[in-house]
């Protein structure tokens, strides 16, 4: 597997469009072949540029969902209401349809199995995309590394990757998912129905003694809150990693 | 930078000129984005005071309720940021730049805006007198917002909007033309949108 | 509100990669503004239209600033006292 900093210039590649598969009602998973890609680390992301005829561009980000095990690459893209690049990826793009990514990009909000553990990942909607790379990555691997993941959605609908997460924690009872569901919840839920707040957290994380390593991902809100929290409770801040996505959540 | 063309893709709507008012290059959105540089400074309004000084025969400071009662304005214009959005119509309440220039009298030739967390922008004082500039406190009706530049901005709508200093808490007076933050950063020094000076050489 | 809209300086690495050649968000910046050393990826990040703005997360100085203007780079790294690349 190629290694993070490899003394290249970043170049604009093109990826074709493999397959596209629904998620959740706002988020779809695109799968692109990319002839020369050269391998990622789980939690780093690509930049997407799209073109119009009359030489407009729009680029963003988005993070890599697919294992770097995976000869595939895939992106996990959340519909931005009224957005200007995620509805053509989502609504207009076909398979066989070829666009211009670069990457991978990131070195510092990554995980690799041999880093060990344990991890806490916490993600608020979309930010489940990385840390879903780390997840997929530490199954591929064989890794060992206890994981915790607590993961915000609106509702049960929304979660995304939800059957698979379940699959995952069904396969290894060292790797758990704690769901909570801030909208609206089904009438046989068990799990919390709240933001995540400081005290979800000491419920939640692992105590700082563990020196876990820790990725949060998300709206930035969300994020700076989680890791002021974590801070509080004792966590040491050079080990939580965050990634912020915006205000809009990616 | 020329990239592949993606089948399909065609970026948002962009508007036709409005009768003549939408400079070149540019598209109306009914929005009002906010662009920072950095975090938005919070100040809380009593220790808060804006000062006109530098090359001048007088300096002077103003409090907020001091620059509250100075004489005022309301005015509506239409503003120009170089990322191609264009606002039309934006209604504004300030004491307009000629007032306070008029307390100080300048000497110097070049105006060099200060703002909190530290962001500058560079204009000539031609570009600020005759009615063309304000320190602005209000917009659309309610106190201007901290992130569109409250408690007050620089407002030079006739050229693009980074002149328009968020924030502003001092205008120095200077002899000598001193490129502020985008300024020097490739971004043209004088920034007029009919000319589309956007970038340096321009 | 726009500070909702501020990034980690993971948001910076494509850019950064484009001018630099390398991978970036592990690259560590000692601060000109208040010393501290931190990797590029604890930064805060401001990349809206007109350029790139990466300040410390510490003292909020801009340590790094770039534009893309006409296809050349404007870079400024007064806010950098040191800039530590790793090559492997």
């Amino acid at each position: 597997m190629a290694g993070t900093a490899v003394p290249r210039r970043l170049t604009w590649q093109l990826a074709e469009v493999a397959a596209s598969n629904l998620e959740t009602p706002e988020t779809t998973s695109l799968v692109f072949d990319v002839p020369d890609w050269p391998g990622h680390l789980p939690g780093q992301h690509v930049d997407v540029r799209l073109t119009a005829e009359d030489g407009y561009q729009a680029q963003r980000s988005y993070s890599i969902a697919s294992p770097p095990e995976n000869p595939r690459l895939v992106l996990t893209v959340e519909r931005v209401k009224d957005g200007e690049v995620s509805p053509f990826l989502l609504d207009e793009l076909r398979v066989g349809d070829r666009l211009e990514l670069r990457g991978p990009i990131g070195g510092y909000f990554t995980w690799e199995a041999a880093r060990g553990g344990p991890l806490l990942l916490v993600a608020g909607g979309s930010g489940i995309v990385p840390l879903m790379a780390m997840i997929r990555h530490r199954f591929a691997a064989s890794g060992d590394a206890p994981v915790r993941v607590l993961y915000s959605s609106r509702t049960f609908i929304d979660v995304i990757y939800r059957d698979e997460l379940a699959y995952l924690t069904g396969l290894d009872s060292a790797v758990e998912v704690i769901h909570t569901l801030t909208r609206a919840q089904p009438a046989d839920w068990q799990g919390y129905r709240r933001r995540i707040d400081k005290e979800m957290l000491a419920e939640v994380a692992w105590p700082p003694a563990d020196r876990p390593h820790v990725f949060v991902c998300g709206p930035t809100p969300l994020v700076e809150g989680v890791a002021a929290a974590l801070t509080e409770l004792g966590h040491d801040p050079a080990r939580v990693k965050t990634e912020r996505f915006g205000p809009s959540g990616g | 930078m020329a990239g592949f063309v993606t089948r399909g893709f065609r970026g948002r709507r962009r508007d036709p000129d409005v009768a003549g008012r939408v400079p070149p290059g540019q598209y109306v959105t009914p929005d009002f984005p906010v662009l920072s540089a950095g975090p938005t400074p919070r100040v809380a309004l009593d220790g808060w005071d804006f000062g006109v000084g530098g090359e001048v025969e007088r300096a002077q400071r103003w409090s907020w309720e001091e620059l509250r009662a100075l004489p005022s304005e309301t005015f509506t214009v239409d503003i120009h940021c170089v990322t191609k959005w264009s606002k039309l119509d934006t209604v504004w309440e300030g004491v307009s730049l000629d007032t306070l220039l008029e307390l100080v009298e300048p000497t110097g030739d070049y105006v060099v805006a200060h703002c909190d967390g530290g962001y500058t922008t560079n204009l000539p004082l031609e570009d600020v007198t005759g009615g063309k500039a304000w320190i602005a406190y209000a917009y659309d009706g309610e106190p201007l917002a901290p992130e569109h530049g409250g408690p007050a901005r620089l407002l030079v709508p006739h050229l693009y909007l980074w002149k328009s200093a968020k924030w502003v808490r001092r205008l120095e007076i200077v002899d000598d033309d001193r490129p502020g933050f985008w300024e020097t950063l490739g971004y043209h020094n004088r920034g007029d949108p009919w000319l589309e000076q956007r970038y340096h050489g321009d | 509100m726009d500070d909702e809209s501020r990034l980690d300086g993971n948001a910076a690495g494509g850019m950064l990669a484009e001018v630099f050649a390398f991978e970036m968000t592990t690259a560590e910046i000692v601060c000109a503004g208040c010393g501290t050393v931190a990797p590029v990826g604890t930064t805060i990040v401001y990349a809206h239209g007109m350029g790139t703005i990466v300040r410390c997360a510490t003292c909020d100085t801009a340590v790094i600033r770039v534009a893309q203007v006409r296809g050349r780079y404007w870079l400024d790294l007064q806010g950098t006292r040191t800039l530590r690349i790793e090559t492997s």
